[in-house]
């Protein structure tokens, strides 16, 4: 959509096109996954019906959460760090609205299409970190500073299992470029068969679990939530947050989970993609343009499954203690994606 | 120059970016409080990726936000947080020597000049600047895994040997 229209488009135009498509991609998933899963499905999980009241089954419980914290105070501790405080939350939603920059949703369907995607997109991840300790910092309240250090430790411990899961569909891919990751999936074949493409679930399903479990840890959802632990750390670094400034962190843990679910699905998934010998397309320049439309709609279901998977996880599993969260990155996932990246390689030469 | 030659809107990008990291640079020596000056300090590494960028050198200038703002940074944050971060103004941060850290970097800034204008002098590294196009990462490698393959496996065994060392340091018994 977005290439297609810069043709004869001015700057402008394009760049307002970018961030409305950006806010879209960020905000309709963080929406649909805040209802669909953590309203209705954690109700149906603990038999009981969630909202009810705002419209048809509650479907518009979302504005009425919108709208009760723009209403509320924006409290600001006496001792904080005023500026810092306030822009921590800004630092923690920006990293989301950059790791969406580079997901591809369609052969022209893009919003930039960088040469090493997957790169930006761990590089860009690790941001929210600084955002996390800065608010942790600024509340000047000793919960919210162990919160924010749990979380440091944490997603540095959890980040690298995560790079290296995504070696492996790289060394497989041959590329780091999102686009080029999804057209190597959907144009390849298994054993000379390409009736399903060769989507990375398959043959790197190793790196698929490590990166699945990286995310969830990333995210800060149970079982990796020791730096949210209520029953110890009040809420972690988001303890004095009120208002808007909750909202902003509520809404950005939310749209990151989308947004690797997103990144998820073209890791290992086939992205927007359908496998090429369906319709006889030999590379992309031959995929119709009608995939830029149906494209983003195959991308958000894989979206909304992975999504389910994580929630389901988030609402099944105790959690972790921070020695065995820290053990299990090191001592468990690490080794094994070496391993994987090991095989994965040996395998690309000798096939 | 002839105006064809000229990026205006880099040169533009390249001089709003070389301010706020010189004001953010300064920033960072004369706050007078430790997280302060780690944030600022993220402020002028992150001005070095986008000025990368401003060059087409995209890999270079994720690396720069990979290794520095990503990791560094961080971890910088994490160990000032747990021994000394006192929220406001901190009287002692200033040492008495503070002032021979002037020659020491108009020195610095001497020999980088001379060495890179010695070594490039009016050189370009395209003839057409608009025709610009980043680097693939192929490129890259194959340079670092091809020709640059010693000093890489040197580079690793040095930090090989500084894990190690790390390890050992950090054991008690």
């Amino acid at each position: 959509m977005i290439a297609l229209l810069a043709a004869d488009l001015p700057y402008w135009a394009q760049t307002l096109l970018r961030i409305l498509g950006g806010l879209v991609a960020v905000l309709l998933p963080a929406g649909t996954i805040v209802y669909l899963f953590l309203f209705k499905m954690m109700s149906f999980m603990q038999s009981r019906l969630g909202p009810m009241e705002a419209g048809p089954y509650g479907s518009m419980q979302l504005f009425a959460e919108v709208g009760k914290w723009l209403q509320k105070e924006d409290i600001t501790p006496a001792r904080a760090d005023r500026v810092i405080f306030k822009i921590a939350p800004l630092v923690v939603l920006a990293s989301t609205f950059l790791l969406v920059a580079v997901v591809p949703f369609g052969p022209d369907a893009w919003f930039t299409n960088f040469e090493a995607g997957v790169f930006y997109l761990l590089a860009v991840s690790s941001v929210s970190v600084l955002g996390i300790l800065m608010a942790g910092w600024s509340s000047a309240n000793k919960y919210s500073l162990l919160g924010g250090l749990r979380a440091a430790g944490q997603l540095i411990a959890y980040e690298l299992p995560m790079v290296l899961a995504v070696i492996g569909v790289i060394i497989q891919a041959g590329t780091m470029n999102l686009q080029g990751i999804v057209v190597a999936q959907n144009g390849g074949e298994i054993f000379g068969w390409n009736g399903l493409g060769n989507p990375y679930i398959l043959t790197q399903f190793t790196g698929f679990i490590i990166f699945m479990i990286a995310v969830q840890a990333e995210l800060t959802q149970t079982p990796f939530d020791m730096p949210i632990a209520e029953s110890e750390l009040v809420s972690g670094y988001m303890t004095e947050y009120s208002g808007f400034r909750f909202l902003t962190f509520f809404i950005a843990e939310f749209a990151t989970a989308g947004v690797f679910s997103l990144i998820a699905s073209v890791l290992f998934l086939g992205g927007w993609g359908v496998p090429f010998a369906w319709f006889d397309w030999k590379s992309i320049d031959d995929v119709s343009d009608w995939m830029n439309v149906v494209g983003p709609l195959i991308m958000f279901t894989k979206m909304m499954v992975l999504a389910f998977v994580i929630m389901w996880v988030r609402f099944s599993y105790p959690r972790f203690r921070e020695d065995q969260l820290q053990r299990f990155a090191w001592k468990v996932l690490i080794p094994i994606s070496l391993v994987n990246i090991m095989i994965t390689a040996i395998l690309k030469v000798a096939f | 120059m002839i105006a064809a030659d000229l990026l205006v809107a880099q040169n533009v990008g390249f001089g709003i970016i070389s301010l706020l990291m010189i004001v953010a640079a300064l920033r960072v020596v004369t706050v007078n409080n430790v997280v302060h000056a780690a944030l600022w300090l993220v402020v002028v590494l992150s001005g070095a990726a986008a000025q990368y960028l401003l060059l087409s050198a995209e890999f270079v200038a994720i690396t720069q936000v990979l290794v520095y703002v990503g990791a560094v940074m961080v971890l910088f944050l994490f160990g000032t947080m747990l021994t000394r971060a006192r929220i406001g103004a901190e009287s002692d941060l200033n040492n008495k020597n503070w002032a021979l850290g002037i020659p020491v970097a108009l020195l610095m800034l001497g020999v980088m000049s001379y060495v890179i204008i010695d070594g490039f002098g009016s050189e370009r590294l395209i003839e057409n600047p608009g025709d610009m196009e980043p680097i693939p990462v192929q490129v890259i490698s194959d340079d670092i895994f091809g020709p640059y393959l010693l000093p890489f496996w040197a580079l690793s065994f040095v930090l090989l040997v500084a894990v190690i060392g790390a390890i050992v340091l950090a054991r008690k018994d």
